[in-house]
């Protein structure tokens, strides 16, 4: 079997190319039966799959049973179509993105992070900033061309902004873990607006946003510059705003553009 | 029976440190009372009214001055009753409309005061020991379920859709069901009122939900010929007001611990410490069960190197409750199975960690809690994961089993989640009751070389703590890696240092063992340390009270 395959019109493999097998598990509130089971393979069918199939059913308990099934999918996704959210850097090692700092920055990029809301969940934000970093990657803490200020939980947006005005933060990094009823978003958008009317903030400010149902697009859509997901290692966070913070300051015309200066003056100024 | 043939003496050199630092913590807390405390105390007295849309008892005790409240809310109620013959509650109304002045109550003479608030006291404590008779009652009818119970949250926001999930999970295996509070709730330094349909990430805590879950619980359970265990959560800033209605609507088990509020939710040390006193003596009266919160050391430090602050603080928390006079009974210490799953043989050190908690806390129903840490949104991996911490749970018999969830790191568990994690509990504590009977380990191999170094590291720290005091070491980060300034976090300005002349008579009655009552008879396999307790009291720490 050498015939040529198709890798621009994609849709799921299961068994064999193009068979287009989706698995799924639900619940119905309906007692488990054949009416239940009736009612969960046409629920299938609605939803657009060929041949669903009921492969178990459970009874839960009086009045809902559970459901594992399989679908084919019928349509093909087109890979020219697709379109990513996510900012395009290049990752470099610890080394390198130092001395591409240091180049670039006369002084220490401050980073104010913290959990805003009412959110108590700082392993993700502790994950990223703290010198112990994740799976062997070390957080921001780490990097000496950082200065990582750590306020943890429950920020409120005034502390937060307060800090990062004080200190001339030209990162804000803040961790959104509840998510119910979109509850995060509503944050991170009053957050977005306390910043555009606190007038002393350095006007290359990077807004970024991390949690476990985050990602670019969503960050974006509330007016932040970048949001990271789950399995995101702190040197991709690093790289982001290194990258990033060049673009910007080159962007802003040459008066405005830091002076690269030698390593004795970069650590005078720390 | 011991698998581990921990050395006994450091395990009892453990208990005397954590002994010493409890005993200091108490120093302070005995000197102490807070606005939550005093509050509770109203609460006990049958305050439960809302007025204009916050609690009763907030309006009365903000209502005094820090000095005025110096004297304890006992006082100044003792005062108005001598003058006008009512309740406690149609006293506080009055209060609260301003038809009555706290400054213009006449100076009465103390005989007077005692004369009439005692007898409230009494009847007070009388409520929460009726309490622990009836749930008694209940839990003797009923045939023993296996342990470990397993236990089941949910946390819809929506209390009658709580009611839903709960009496679904209950069909399907589960024996305690905790209604997780909404996100912040322990910040709030008031109980929100009424039965509530919105929360985020969880559902209010309030008097009228408690009810609301109790009696869909007890319904469903006498049907079924069970006793559904009821959990809630008395932690934050109202820990001890918690206490006092989960107590009232007798909740089986409150998440309760001297340290959590602290490192986790950043409140002030000082409150924390002189509120779960109070809430514990009210716990212990009703016989109500702890479940401490150890387990979330485990989601900041990583289990494999810092179990020994699990362990240590265990020890604390034991030793603080003794001193509230929970039993041994009551204390479901908490710890997890949070190790690293790409460790080699991270399976024995998870199962050392577990054994060691069982054979240093025999008597205690110690709660064992699932992977959250590396848990991914891998659903199959997570299920995986969870399936072998219930392996481990029944091989070492833990006393509760908070089911682990595969879609743990998504959302709040749904239905189906509940369910698969139950059909794989209900199989591995089915299929291997009674591994742990046939097990044991080989004398020098890793599972008991780990508990040795485990419980030498945490007598370390211990000892570490035991020299700079608990506050201190809380301060320098010593549990969790959180670092907690003594003077931080919230809620410090409610903590106010007691009169010469503070008066509260229920705290009185709760210190005191309670009257005309068989204590069941214990097993104190590892020795009755509350008796060495006593002897250190006599040779090195007289407490120090305020004489009233």
């Amino acid at each position: 079997m050498t015939q040529k395959k198709d890798r621009q019109h994609i849709r799921p493999y299961g068994d064999h190319w193009n068979d287009g097998k989706i698995q799924l598990s639900f619940t119905l509130p309906i007692s488990a039966g054949e009416k239940a089971k009736e009612a969960a393979r046409i629920y299938l069918e609605k939803i657009g799959f060929e041949q669903p199939q009921i492969v178990s059913m459970e009874g839960m308990g009086e009045g809902y049973s559970f459901f594992v099934a399989y679908g084919t999918a019928t349509f093909f996704i087109d890979l020219d179509h697709i379109k990513t959210h996510k900012p395009e850097f290049p990752i470099l090692p610890y080394e390198e993105l130092s001395k591409l700092a240091k180049e670039n920055f006369r002084k220490k990029i401050v980073i104010v992070g913290g959990t805003i809301g009412s959110d108590a969940h700082t392993v993700g934000i502790d994950a990223i900033l703290s010198i112990k970093g994740i799976a062997g990657d070390k957080g921001l803490e780490y990097y000496p061309i950082f200065q990582v200020v750590n306020l943890r939980a429950q920020v409120s947006n005034e502390v937060l902004l307060r800090k990062a005005a004080e200190l001339g933060a030209e990162a804000i990094l803040v961790s959104q873990f509840v998510t119910q009823q979109d509850q995060h978003l509503d944050n991170l958008r009053s957050l977005n607006k306390a910043i555009k009317k606190e007038t002393n903030l350095s006007p290359h400010l990077l807004k970024i946003v991390g949690g476990p149902r985050m990602d670019h697009r969503i960050a974006k859509s509330v007016g932040f510059d970048a949001g990271f997901g789950p399995g995101t290692k702190p040197s991709e966070v690093a790289n982001y705003i290194v990258h990033e913070l060049i673009r910007r300051h080159q962007g802003h015309g040459s008066s405005q553009k830091e002076k690269p200066r030698s390593l004795l003056g970069w650590l005078a100024g720390k | 029976m011991s698998k581990l043939n921990l050395d006994r003496d450091r395990v009892e050199g453990c208990r005397v440190l954590a002994s010493k630092i409890a005993r200091r913590v108490q120093d302070f807390v005995d000197r102490h009372t807070t606005v939550s405390v005093e509050r509770s105390i109203l609460r006990l007295l049958g305050v439960e009214e809302a007025y204009k849309g916050m609690p009763l008892v907030n309006v009365v005790v903000n209502s005094l001055t820090r000095e005025q409240l110096s004297r304890g809310i006992f006082y100044w109620l003792g005062r108005a009753l001598a003058h006008h013959r009512a309740s406690p509650i149609s006293v506080c109304l009055k209060i609260a409309e301003g038809r009555l002045k706290w400054e213009n109550l006449p100076e009465v003479d103390f005989d007077t005061i005692r004369d009439v608030t005692e007898p409230l006291a009494r009847n007070a404590v009388r409520k929460l020991e009726d309490i622990h008779d009836k749930r008694q009652r209940l839990l003797e009818s009923e045939s023993r379920r296996g342990t470990p119970l397993k236990y089941l949250i949910v946390a819809t926001g929506n209390i009658y859709e709580d009611v839903e999930q709960a009496v679904v999970a209950v069909q399907n295996g589960a024996d305690c069901i905790a209604v997780i509070r909404s996100t912040a709730q322990s910040l709030l330094d008031h109980v929100p009122f009424g039965a509530t349909t919105e929360g985020f990430g969880g559902t209010y805590a309030t008097q009228e939900n408690f009810k609301i879950m109790r009696k869909a619980l007890d319904d469903f359970g006498q049907k079924i010929g069970r006793n559904i265990r009821l959990v809630n959560y008395s932690s934050g800033l109202c820990m001890p007001e918690i206490a006092v209605i989960g107590a009232l609507e007798r909740l089986d088990y409150l998440l309760n611990d001297s340290m959590y509020g602290i490192l986790f939710r950043d409140i002030n040390m000082k409150r924390t410490f002189t509120d779960q006193y109070f809430s514990r003596l009210v716990i212990a009266r009703a016989g109500i069960v702890i479940n401490t919160g150890e387990d979330n050391y485990l989601t900041t430090a990583e289990s494999f190197k810092s179990f020994h602050q699990v362990l240590a603080s265990q020890f604390i928390n034991e030793q603080l409750g003794f001193l509230a006079h929970l039993k041994e009974e009551q204390l479901g210490l908490g710890h997890a199975f949070e190790m690293d799953p790409t460790i080699e043989d991270s399976l024995l050190y998870e199962i050392a960690q577990a054994q060691m908690v069982r054979e240093i806390f025999p008597n205690s129903p110690v709660k064992y809690m699932p992977p959250t840490r590396h848990m991914t949104g891998d659903i199959f991996f997570g299920h995986t994961l969870d399936t072998i911490f219930n392996l481990v749970s029944i091989l070492t018999q833990q006393g509760i089993h908070l089911l682990g969830m595969p879609t743990e790191a998504i959302h709040n568990p749904l239905l189906q989640d509940r369910f698969v994690s139950l059909k794989s509990a209900n199989y591995i504590f089915h299929g291997a009751r009674g591994l742990g009977d046939e097990i044991s380990w080989s004398e020098n191999g890793k599972v008991i070389r780990r508990s040795r170094a485990v419980l030498e590291e945490t007598y370390q720290l211990l000892h570490k703590v035991e020299g700079m005091g608990l506050m201190k070491a809380i301060s320098e980060g010593l549990f969790a890696h959180m670092v907690r300034d003594i003077e931080g976090g919230r809620g410090l300005e409610g903590v106010i240092e007691k009169d010469h002349h503070y008066w509260n008579p229920i705290l009185k009655l709760l210190e005191k063992p309670r009257q005309n009552f068989e204590a069941p008879h214990r097993n104190f396999s590892h020795g009755n340390y509350r008796h060495r307790q006593d002897r250190f009291k006599k040779r090195n720490f007289r407490r120090r009270r305020p004489k009233s």
